[in-house]
């Protein structure tokens, strides 16, 4: 768990590359790497230099409005913020329990975003890469690469995702950004018709998410060499499991291991979660790096998202789901598999189960019921946890007695999972770029590690295989060597 | 009516009353003409201009202007309409107006004449003011980042109430909304929901606490119609509920009181 080459002993004499921006979307990111002159990788670190400032505008604002506006963070799973605030502002309004409509009906806009998020970064995003090679021909090396190739796969990335939407636009009013989630419930359930029209496609789409499961395993099984090692660190993990042990993606208590699987707190009230996670601050990032308080900042930070969770819960509810689970434990062992590209198979594990469970929700008369809101006492704090498409997400908020925010504080996953990423490009750097020229494929090896974390940072890198990417190389005066540089269109040039 | 009580609004033949101004006989036949500030249960106030036509080649607040036998009144013209977007995106730099997460969004009059006059951006430099909310009243929240200075609530409390809860202070663009109360604060104020005043709001400054994003998407006043086509609104006036959405939830109980 060490963080070597974190920071270099003598940077001064090192040559210094930059692969700035990794996205242009949801903030900012770069990775920065220092090499000497024999291409001996120093340091490796990424840099996620977004400023967001929700936390501090938020404040002073009406409890009712939070729901909505927070979810403006993000374009990809705005569901997340939108269920993760409204359940830390059940609290405010006193709603202990939901009624079943309205927990069944966010749930159900959970699924969906959990589903066409997945499908997203599988497809979209990822699989050029995992299906076409890393360093493959760049011009095509995206989602139209893959149309071409594999008309079929992509058609299927393209559907599920749209099935996905189609599942929020009903349950939140819109696509993005809805309002279905008010404090203490919802403000609407499925109409029949609704229903009905969702119900025509679920049994293909859990089909079809059971052959992506069945597509990335037979990619780990085929070249196990390169899944098992691309990237691969060892870390603790945590997530929400469900109060069974089930992976429940929307309510439970928290749970983390170690490295080795070895549980280290279980059954957690995440109301409690201060108590837990700590934040640390780098002076080279404007992210903070949560970590377990009781194993300290050195040993304590962890890894969150769909290969956390799968390996976290003791089994999964869905049939379909819970048989790719256990082969999944088969195949990683004793030991916990920690190889990044496993996420991809985790993923895709949880996309069928949220099939699943839209499925059954699509069949409970819950989900076309009438009482959708409750209140009780006045509370004047609140902690929300939900599992995000990317891994645990925390809103916590405190609100005066005239109905206004006071305090905000959010831990979102890509923050869980900054010193992991961390050490995904350090082992990607050491295992590709040491020694070697830089090209941009070898470039594209660490982006691929970033991807398989969170596609907030690579949302656009692989849209349509547009990332503009420039990349320096320096000599300890500063002066620039040689540089390599990728416009939005494609071309290289030096 | 004699066949002289008429005027020409874009070429159609408009029949009026004594008394009647442009705007009151446009919409009693079912011509729109965009307004803000006028409001048919109020005296007028001709402040906002958006309803500003051009009567026999003079530009006119329709709200204000009473029409003469035979008067050519032009309001749907290119120019005109231009003029009403300016004045619109003048209104959204000089407030804080973020519709994404505004609850009056798909209620607000603002917000949906914006709409129909294809406003698609704010134009010019955003003022960004500095405005305070009040959310000292128990089931009343102001929030001024909001106020276009209708004075739609200024006319209700002083004409309807008789209350004179609210009022314009400052001049220009130093111009604001103020309360009657020495602190300033809502709740000092002998403001009650039961006012007239308290359900005018063209906008999202005087709102009702805790009713938030209850109504859904799709059963907002203008989610299924344009402001042209809706009878003039009265802040939020939603489709009925259906047995799929939420009423209003009670408040929540607090603790020993």
């Amino acid at each position: 768990m060490s963080s070597l080459l974190e920071t270099a002993a003598n940077p001064e004499n090192l040559r210094r590359v930059a692969i700035d921006p990794l996205s242009r979307v949801e903030g900012h990111g770069k990775v920065t790497i220092l090499l000497d002159d024999k291409n001996k990788i120093h340091q490796v670190r990424l840099h996620i230099v977004e400023f967001r400032g929700f936390e501090k505008f938020i404040q002073g604002r009406p409890y009712w409005e939070v729901p909505v506006m927070v979810q403006r963070l993000c374009g990809i799973c705005p569901v997340s913020h939108h269920l993760a605030a409204s359940k830390a502002l059940d609290a405010i309004v006193g709603a202990k329990h939901l009624t079943p409509a309205a927990e069944k009906n966010r749930r159900l806009m959970h699924y969906g975003q959990i589903l066409q998020s997945h499908a997203l970064h599988f497809f979209h995003l990822c699989s050029p890469d995992l299906l076409f090679g890393f360093d493959s021909d760049i011009s095509k090396r995206n989602i139209v690469g893959i149309a071409q190739k594999y008309p079929e796969t992509a058609k299927r990335g393209i559907l599920l995702r749209k099935y996905g939407q189609e599942v929020i636009r009903h349950t939140a009013g819109k696509r993005i950004h809805g309002t279905g989630s008010v404090p203490g419930g919802v403000n609407k359930s499925l109409s029949i018709t609704e229903r009905d029209e969702l119900l025509k496609d679920i049994y293909q789409i859990v089909a079809w998410s059971r052959d992506a499961v069945h597509m990335v395993k037979e990619l780990h099984h085929n070249n196990p060499e390169l899944y098992n090692s691309f990237g691969a660190f060892r870390a603790n993990y945590i997530s929400m499991v469900g109060f069974d042990g089930s992976l429940d993606l929307y309510h439970g208590r928290l749970r983390a291991r170690d490295e080795n699987g070895h549980i280290l707190f279980d059954g957690v009230d995440y109301q409690n979660y201060s108590e837990l996670i700590g934040e640390e601050v780098k002076n080279w990032s404007y992210m903070k790096f949560p970590y377990l308080k009781s194993l300290g900042t050195e040993r304590g930070w962890y890894r969150v998202g769909p290969m956390s969770r799968i390996q976290n819960c003791d089994f999964i509810s869905t049939p379909l789901a819970e048989i790719e689970r256990r082969e999944f434990m088969a195949y990683s062992g004793v030991m916990p598999m920690h190889a990044p590209l496993g996420y991809h198979w985790a993923r895709m594990i949880e996309m069928l189960h949220a099939a699943e469970m839209i499925k059954d929700l699509l069949h409970d008369d819950d989900i076309t019921g009438s009482d959708l809101i409750v209140t009780g006492e006045r509370g004047f704090e609140g902690v929300g946890v939900i599992e995000a498409p990317r891994g645990t997400l925390i809103h916590h908020y405190r609100v005066d007695e005239n109905d206004l925010v006071t305090m905000c504080n959010l831990i979102v996953s890509t923050t869980h999972n900054n010193q992991a990423m961390n050490e995904a490009v350090r082992r990607v750097a050491q295992q590709y770029l040491h020694g070697h020229e830089i090209t941009e494929g070898l470039l594209n090896h660490i982006e691929v590690a970033v991807r398989a974390f969170d596609p907030c940072l690579s949302c656009a890198t692989h849209a349509l295989g547009k990332m503009p990417l420039q990349v320096e190389v320096l000599n300890e005066a500063g002066e620039q060597l040689s540089s390599l540089s990728r416009t939005s269109d494609g071309i290289l040039s030096t | 009516m004699s066949q002289s009580n008429t005027f020409t609004l874009d070429g159609k033949t408009i029949p009026y009353n004594e008394g009647q101004t442009i705007i009151q006989a446009a919409m009693a036949a079912g011509v729109y003409i965009p307004h803000l500030c006028f409001n048919p249960e109020f005296k007028p106030h001709g402040s906002c201009k958006l309803c500003t036509v051009k009567a026999n080649g003079r530009q006119t607040a329709s709200c204000t202007q009473h029409p003469a036998p035979g008067m050519v009144v032009e309001s749907d013209t290119i120019e005109i309409n231009d003029e009403r977007r300016a004045l619109l995106q003048m209104l959204f730099v000089e407030g804080n107006h973020f519709c994404p997460s505004c609850e009056k969004s798909g209620n607000c009059q603002l917000q949906a004449t914006a709409y129909e006059m294809k406003m698609m951006s704010p134009h010019f430099d955003q003022f960004f003011p500095d405005r305070m909310l009040d959310a000292s009243h128990p089931e009343y929240l102001l929030d001024f980042n909001r106020c276009i200075l209708c004075s739609l609530c200024v006319r209700a409390s002083r004409d309807v109430d008789g209350k004179n809860v609210f009022a314009l202070s400052g001049r220009g663009i130093k111009s604001h909304l103020i309360v009657n109360a020495k602190s300033g604060r809502l709740a000092d104020t002998d403001f009650s929901g039961d006012d007239k005043a308290a359900h005018v709001c063209p906008v999202g400054v005087i709102l009702k606490k805790r009713v938030g994003f209850t109504i859904p998407i799709g059963q907002r006043s203008f989610d299924e119609q344009p402001i042209s086509a809706t009878p003039h609104p009265q802040g939020a006036c939603p489709v009925g509920p259906r047995s799929n959405t939420a009423t209003l939830p009670p408040h929540p109980t607090v603790k020993g009181g």
